[in-house]
């Protein structure tokens, strides 16, 4: 099949201005938000009807060619680098908002509307969506329910497949779906899970109904500042241990706090070694009863420092910081690479003094950013591309983190996904039997394997040959320091 | 409680079904064989399989085996001041965890925390090859590879022998109580839709034709301010009421006539099928002790966007317990039991006919 039958088909059915192929067209689309992958595409559609959608899907089907689905591209694993053979599937034209319910509290929305976008339309009925990646004013509710996002919110409020309750997919035969109902559960196997968080593997996602909450009456936020950083890891288990589910809670440390604070001067105290942000919300009796025992228990555990944030601006200023902290760390190196393991909260001190040994190991320095409330790392390694062999040095770090991530019960990924750039570590979290059990559900959706080909699920083949060239699982790194 | 790992007698009976293709009907306490299509098969009883292997109140996760007694997990959650956020139905003493995340049951506090699937992290299975496998853990966010423990959750065994799962647990609330109010329906319904669009620590809610009763669960604080906004009186033995609603011991449910349970949008009108109703989660869920005929409710949840499930009724009607799916959907579930039980001997027809 040649390239130009492709363009063909495919000019039946988008108009021509919503197909690219010349180079420089395509070139936009060739990485999401993790740059060291790229590729370019084939060709990029841009459809804006759901027929339009099936008659892509279809089409590819027909003529065997790949299909990579996009939504803002915003993405930290790979998941929406094109195929150099296939078509990359923009959602983007897919931004309307198509039907607010009041009663039901939810929101009908296509694919391609941005996630801050939710909220800022429903806020006149005081109502939110609540999962809230720090990327929301750029990422789509289609990539949210593609990656099963989260954000600060989430440990209190849950991820996206907690918060949606209908979507429309089709399949890559073009066959619409319509997953999910009009009340809180629906007949049949649970396919709505199955489909939240498979990384645009099983069909493509053109419609979201998600749920909303109404905006609690108060929020507020502390700021927690530590000497050392284990001592922070303790207040969190401390904070749950007392029955407190705070809405936020989230730890940075020393590099991270700084990167931060000569970003945004959100006043974070520079010399802390570690800080935690806990929100708390609710009633405004509620939040006054949780402030006063968070406040104490932070004092407990040996807080050098307590501040609560006095007003609503100073509220977001905290927030900001930590919103903030990526680009921040970009601002302090030419590049860095984000890490996404969780890890049972227990293990964070031992987990952090590992991170730091191989820090010094590698020669490279780590800014960490958690959601600590459940258990979600975000090491950032700074490195410079530039500079020869510190890119595959950084991905070998990086490899080492996610290992000791699975070793201690924990996982690669707590929400950016696998994409291509985790694809290996899938090795070390799953055996083959596992994998094996990954591809057929694959394969129940999509029996010629063109949706995303090549990420997410590696070839046992592929886990030979890392297989090979690793430590296997269960082998604990620096056996010599301490565990909890 | 005796705690045992049987794994592997169970892999052994699963291989030996598998070399004679003859179907297994999975089994934990037997207490809700009540539920979904006629189980058939040689029984594969799963409740020995028990013991909790893991329990962290601060890390909020606990995991057991599948046939660890219901009661025997949320004794020791109550011990550390910790609950199952689903609230799920017993319906005898011997309800298993294994059962209660295959059937995916959840009680009144579903409209407002989530389902059993909801807060499913992690799970352990024997697949149709007789492979045991793991998917998901123990922690809180983990996106590596399909959510494989959730389409369990509510399979009915069709896809796998749960042996182990893993669930968020969350803290018992420092406050409950419970109001009512004396209401015709559709006001009823109104005032319950209107409270959920304010923040308030709402954690259950039901109508009984009479009566309106709502219940509160969160802070001191939070619950008396609550208790302000929303008025009417509070319920004495409030505990025993939202307990006898759950395992269906209250009066409603005492018929010997079909009892379906109604999955729609909440703020569907009342539906005009002749019977007794019963209002929970907000609307969304209906309770209806009715003669009418399978299709007259099935087509009545659908119009109202969802479905309706027979609970109990006579063993001919079983077989249309489920709401029909469409054929593209059925045709998916079809592939996805192959995927899982390629040669059809787990549960084959508890949920739907073809597999
Ligand atoms: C600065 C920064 C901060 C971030 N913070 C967070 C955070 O706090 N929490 C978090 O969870 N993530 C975070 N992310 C990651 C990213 O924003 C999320 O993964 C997001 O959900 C991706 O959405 P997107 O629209 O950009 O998807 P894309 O990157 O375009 O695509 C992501 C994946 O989804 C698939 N996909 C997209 N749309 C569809 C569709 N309609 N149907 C089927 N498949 C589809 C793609 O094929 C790809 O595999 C962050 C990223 C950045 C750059």
């Amino acid at each position: 099949m040649g390239n130009s039958q492709l363009l063909k088909e495919l000019g039946k059915i988008v108009a021509n201005d919503a197909l690219l192929h010349n180079k420089e067209d395509v070139k936009p689309y060739e990485c999401d938000g993790l740059s060291a992958y790229r590729e370019l595409p084939m060709v990029v559609v841009l459809p804006d009807t759901i027929e339009q959608v099936q008659a892509i899907l279809q089409l590819c089907h027909r003529l065997d060619v790949p299909v990579v689905a996009r939504g803002a591209g915003t993405g930290l694993s790979g998941g929406a680098v094109p195929h150099k053979e296939g078509v990359l599937l923009s959602l983007a034209k897919f931004k309307q908002i198509i039907h607010i319910d009041q009663n039901r509290r939810i929101a009908v929305v296509q694919p391609g509307v941005r996630n801050l976008a939710i909220s800022e339309a429903v806020k006149p009925y005081g109502l939110y969506y609540a999962p809230d990646p720090s990327s929301q004013i750029a990422c789509t509710i289609g990539g949210n329910v593609a990656e099963n996002s989260g954000g600060v919110h989430c440990l209190k409020y849950g991820l996206t497949v907690h918060n949606i309750q209908r979507i429309k997919l089709i399949t890559i035969e073009g066959e619409l779906l319509t997953i999910g109902g009009d009340g809180l559960d629906s007949a049949g196997f649970d396919l709505l899970a199955l489909i939240t968080g498979s990384e645009g593997m099983l069909g493509v996602i053109v419609e979201v109904t998600v749920k909303l909450l109404p905006i609690p009456e108060r929020a507020q936020v502390i700021l927690a500042a530590y000497d050392d950083i284990e001592k922070a890891g303790e207040a969190v288990g401390n904070i749950i241990s007392a029955g407190i589910i705070p809405a936020g809670l989230e730890m940075m440390d020393k590099l991270a706090i700084q990167a931060a604070e000569d970003f945004v001067h959100a006043g974070y105290p520079t010399d802390a070694e570690a800080i935690l942000l806990c929100e708390v919300d609710g009633t405004n009796a509620e939040v006054s009863e949780h402030i006063l025992k968070v406040r104490e228990i932070f004092k407990a555990s040996g807080a050098t420092e307590v501040r609560t944030a006095k007003d609503e601006a100073e509220r977001l200023i905290f927030w900001k910081g930590r919103k903030a902290a990526f680009p921040a760390v970009g601002r302090i190196a030419p590049d860095y690479y984000c890490m996404d393991g969780t890890i049972p909260r227990k293990q964070l001190p031992y987990v952090l003094k590992t991170i730091s040994v191989l820090s010094a190991e590698y020669d490279l320095a780590v800014a960490n950013v958690f959601h600590a409330g459940d258990g979600n790392l975000h090491p950032l390694i700074l490195y410079d591309a530039n500079n020869p062999g510190e890119l595959e040095r950084t991905e070998e770090f990086g490899g080492k983190i996610l290992q000791l991530c699975v070793d201690v019960g924990g996982t690669i990924t707590g929400e950016h996904g696998v994409g291509i750039e985790k694809i290996n570590q899938m090795c070390v979290q799953f055996n083959s039997e596992e994998l094996t059990q990954f591809h057929a559900v694959k394969f129940a959706f999509d029996t010629k394997g063109l949706l995303n080909p090549g990420k997410a699920v590696p070839t046992l083949h592929r886990c030979a040959e890392f297989g090979a060239m690793h430590v296997h699982k269960g082998k604990l790194p620096f056996p010599e320091l301490e565990r909890f | 409680m005796t705690s045992q790992d049987i794994t592997q007698e169970l892999q052994a009976r699963v291989a030996s079904a598998l070399q004679n293709n003859t179907p297994l009907c999975i089994q934990g306490g037997g207490s809700k064989s009540f539920y979904g299509r006629l189980p058939t098969g040689d029984i594969l009883d799963t409740s020995k399989h028990s013991g909790i292997i893991n329990y962290e109140p601060s890390e909020l996760v606990i995991t057991a085996r599948a046939g660890t007694p219901l009661s025997v997990i949320e004794t020791a959650l109550v011990e550390h001041h910790q609950i199952l956020p689903f609230d799920p139905p017993h319906f005898s003493d011997t309800a298993t965890i294994g059962g209660t995340i295959a059937c995916n049951l959840s009680g009144p506090r579903r409209a407002y925390t989530g389902a059993a699937r909801d807060f499913v992290l992690g799970c352990k299975i024997i697949n149709g090859k007789g492979e045991v496998i793991s998917f998901g853990g123990e922690v809180m966010k983990n996106v590596a590879g399909y959510d494989v423990s959730r389409l369990m959750t509510g399979a009915l065994g069709t896809l796998g022998v749960l042996l182990e799962v893993s669930l968020k647990v969350i803290p018992k609330t420092a406050s409950e109580i419970t109001l009512t109010v004396e209401h015709e329906l559709a006001r009823s319904l109104n005032k319950i839709h209107r409270l959920a669009n304010i923040d308030l620590p709402i954690s259950a809610s039901c109508y009984d034709g009479i009566h309106s009763y709502l219940r509160l669960s969160g802070s001191e604080g939070a619950v008396r301010y609550a208790q302000q906004v929303i008025g009417g009186n509070e319920l004495s033995s409030a505990d025993s009421f939202w307990q006898k609603i759950k395992e269906h011991q209250h009066g409603f449910f005492n018929s010997d006539k079909p009892l379906w349970r109604l999955s729609v949008a909440s703020d569907t009108q009342p539906i005009d099928i002749t019977g007794k109703w019963f209002y929970e989660w907000g609307g969304a869920l209906r309770w209806l002790i009715s003669d009418a005929p399978v299709n007259v409710v099935q087509g009545a949840a659908q119009s109202a966007g969802g479905h309706a499930t027979l609970y109990r009724g006579t063993d001919a009607m079983r077989n249309d317990c489920f709401q029909p799916l469409s054929p593209a959907l059925y045709t998916l579930h079809k592939k996805l039991k192959h995927a899982f039980d390629p040669q059809g001997i787990f549960n084959p027809g508890r949920m739907y006919a073809d597999f």
